[in-house]
């Protein structure tokens, strides 16, 4: 009998700090007013840790230096876009279409869509999404597939910013261009009701919470799994891994395939949050600032990417204006120089970037692997297997 | 997987080949890479549960060879078949899971992976489980780890690793480990034939022997055939049952290693004069 507590203690006393730390980040809201603005800030940040750690994916794990991430972004923002206001007003002789929306917006026209049949169809379209431009750098490697992916980010922003003049099927537009879509229904849950973020922003936060412990516990169980160890030998030696079984195709599409279904989670929820989804919100500045994060905190290591988005969020969205506000303002000005800092952000989170790579490379905290790599000099492979192939 | 489960698949996987016909036959391949060609018209055949070897100069060709049989390069004419079935120009995965494993001349482990985790890789296409089945984890996927896991050390074990390195990075094993783990990781995808590139190479003459035997245990228990590139000609001579002799990307001779060693051509080409006293 004592034997079986001390057990489970042994067992279960490793997660303790992170339960209690669990805890302590879901009461956080309640002792916060519920229209704080940080507690907004804060739900930015539980939506940019579920992009990261699905950039995390394909770039940590399996190797694959996509730039162009916040094409999932826009794919996921839009579907809640398309699915969850009155964007396609003209839908079913103007009376719209409606499955398991709430009351008030079950009376709109357009399409309502409760939102996790959004989170799913947003999942979908970015899986496919991700396979899409999985597909051309599939002979590629390192640089080239940075390239591909970057271009592939800027064309999605571009059919995104003139989407109000793209009409697909019928009359119904793509986007609405810089025009935002808005306004965007609330969230609406079965058995939790709607959300109210005029009133409230509690409840957004604890489906941010929600969401990121749902990708936490996918990615922890993709890392340690067969699919896992196939990433991590590509990314070692691709000539080995083909030679060993791992089927290259089917591998690295999977990597784009979640890494992208992740930024279409988190986009359709940030579409949902920020109440409006326009253009203006899909630049290739927004790809490099995950990177950054995934950079920042450890490339490959979970727990790494989820304290660099968190860090990284908060500088964009309070550090940056509070210095600005603050003795920044005056150094700048005491400088001569007409700027303030929120408007350089990118360059900030460059310099940012920079200072990783010269003081700490492997990051805040490191993969035991990728930390080997850099400090051992270990892992081989840079030939591909189409070179080889030729 | 025990090792005489493995025998008696084997066994069965050679009766149903109408009487021990060639397990792998390569027909007339040639390699051309620009104007170089660096295999010429090659006729190759390995019957089951032999041991082979392909000798010849550096540059020769043999690793183009191996690299065309194993699908790393696709051969610019010819044909290759593998247990009755045409395998010329298909994926090197797809032919890791009919049952054809290597080894690489300069070793190629996962360097950040544990020797388990790397002779885990090795069984990837002998596993079953999706990415459902990994997200959800279901009980089939539990027990295809932990069988996974327990078959690679197992493997590691045969192949005569200490086990208490069984969980160490592979880059931080010494030399002779790193290669007993690449041949851990080859036939843990429970390969029909085994292609070993210059497995000696680096080692002393008395590892040599032991690698030696090693191989005449890998055919004698697990019923394995194997196709060694081999420079040491103590090596080659011991375990061979037929050699064939590479020489400028052309095939100049085959036979019985007391053939090769008295064929002229061979030893003009390759042995030297001091082999051919």
């Amino acid at each position: 009998m004592r034997s079986l507590t001390e057990m489970r203690r042994s067992r279960w006393a490793p997660m303790v700090p992170a339960i209690v730390a669990l805890i302590a980040v879901a009461l956080f809201p309640v002792f916060r007013d519920p229209l704080d603005s940080f507690l907004g800030d804060s739900i930015q940040a539980l939506a940019l840790v579920v992009m990261a750690l699905g950039l995390n994916i394909v770039v940590g794990f399996a190797g694959l230096l996509d730039l162009g991430y916040v094409a999932f972004y826009a794919f996921g923002a839009l579907t809640t876009g398309w699915w969850a206001s009155d964007f396609f007003s003209a839908v079913n002789g103007e009376k719209g279409i409606h499955v398991g929306a709430s009351e008030f917006a079950a009376q709109l026209p357009g399409i309502h869509f409760n939102f996790l049949l959004i989170v799913i169809g947003a999942i979908l379209i970015t899986a496919l999404a991700g396979m899409v431009i999985g597909l051309p750098t599939l002979r590629l490697r390192g640089d080239y597939i940075a390239i591909v992916t970057l271009a592939f980010g800027e064309i999605v922003g571009r059919f995104a910013q003139n989407g109000d003049e793209l009409t697909l099927i019928g009359d119904y537009k793509f986007s609405n261009g810089r025009q935002s879509i808005s306004p965007i229904d609330q969230i609406n849950l079965p058995f939790v009701g709607e959300f109210d973020q005029a009133t409230n922003l509690r409840p957004y936060f604890w489906m941010g919470l929600a969401l990121v412990l749902v990708v936490l516990f996918v990615n922890f169980r993709l890392r340690d799994s067969r699919l896992g160890r196939a990433w991590i030998a590509l990314r070692e030696d691709e000539v080995a891994a083909a030679s060993m079984g791992v089927p290259l195709v089917k591998t690295k599409l999977m990597a784009y395939a979640v890494g992208a279904a992740f930024g279409g989670i988190s986009g359709a929820f940030l579409g949902a949050f920020l109440n409006s989804v326009n253009a203006n919100q899909f630049q290739f500045g927004f790809s490099i600032f995950v990177l950054a994060m995934v950079i920042l905190g450890g490339l490959g290591s979970i727990w790494g990417v989820v304290i660099g988005a968190v860090l990284l969020s908060f500088v964009n969205t309070r550090f940056l204006s509070q210095l600005d506000q603050g003795i920044g303002n005056d150094v700048l000005n005491a400088l001569g120089l007409d700027f303030t800092f929120n408007e350089v952000k990118f360059g900030v989170f460059g310099f940012i970037l920079v200072l990783v790579m010269v003081l700490r490379p492997e990051g805040l905290l490191p993969e035991r692997r990728r930390k080997l790599e850099l400090t051992e000099g270990v892992g081989t492979g840079s030939e591909s297997v189409y070179e080889a192939r030729a | 997987m025990r090792p005489d489960e493995t025998t008696d698949a084997a066994t069965e996987r050679d009766g149903g080949d109408a009487g021990g016909t060639d397990l792998l036959a390569a027909r007339e391949i040639s390699k051309i890479f620009g104007g170089l060609v660096a295999v010429d018209d090659v006729d190759f055949a390995i019957a089951p549960r032999s041991i082979v070897s392909i000798i010849g100069p550096n540059g020769a060709g043999k690793t183009t060879f191996f690299n065309m049989l194993t699908g790393l390069y696709k051969p610019t004419l010819g044909r290759i078949t593998f247990d009755g079935r045409d395998i010329t120009g298909q994926r090197p995965d797809r032919i890791t899971s009919l049952g054809v494993a290597r080894t690489f001349q300069n070793i190629r482990l996962f360097g950040t992976m544990s020797a388990v985790e790397n002779v885990m890789v090795g069984q990837h296409a002998r596993m079953k489980a999706g990415i459902f089945g990994a997200i959800l984890r279901t009980p089939a996927v539990r027990r295809e780890e932990s069988r996974v896991r327990e078959h690679a050390r197992e493997m590691l074990d045969y192949v005569g690793l200490q086990s208490s390195v069984f969980d160490q990075i592979a880059a931080n094993l010494s030399y002779g480990d790193q290669r007993r783990v690449e041949i851990a990781r080859a036939i843990a995808s429970e390969p029909a034939l085994l292609l070993l590139d210059e497995p000696t190479a680096g080692m002393n003459p008395n590892e040599s022997a032991r690698l030696t035997e090693f191989m005449v245990k890998l055919r004698d228990e697990r019923g394995l055939s194997i196709l060694l590139i081999e420079h040491d000609m103590k090596v080659v001579m011991g375990v061979s049952e037929q050699i064939t002799v590479l020489d400028h990307g052309q095939k100049i001779a085959e036979g019985k290693p007391q053939e090769i060693r008295e064929n002229e051509r061979v030893v003009e080409a390759y042995l030297g004069k001091a082999a051919g006293d």
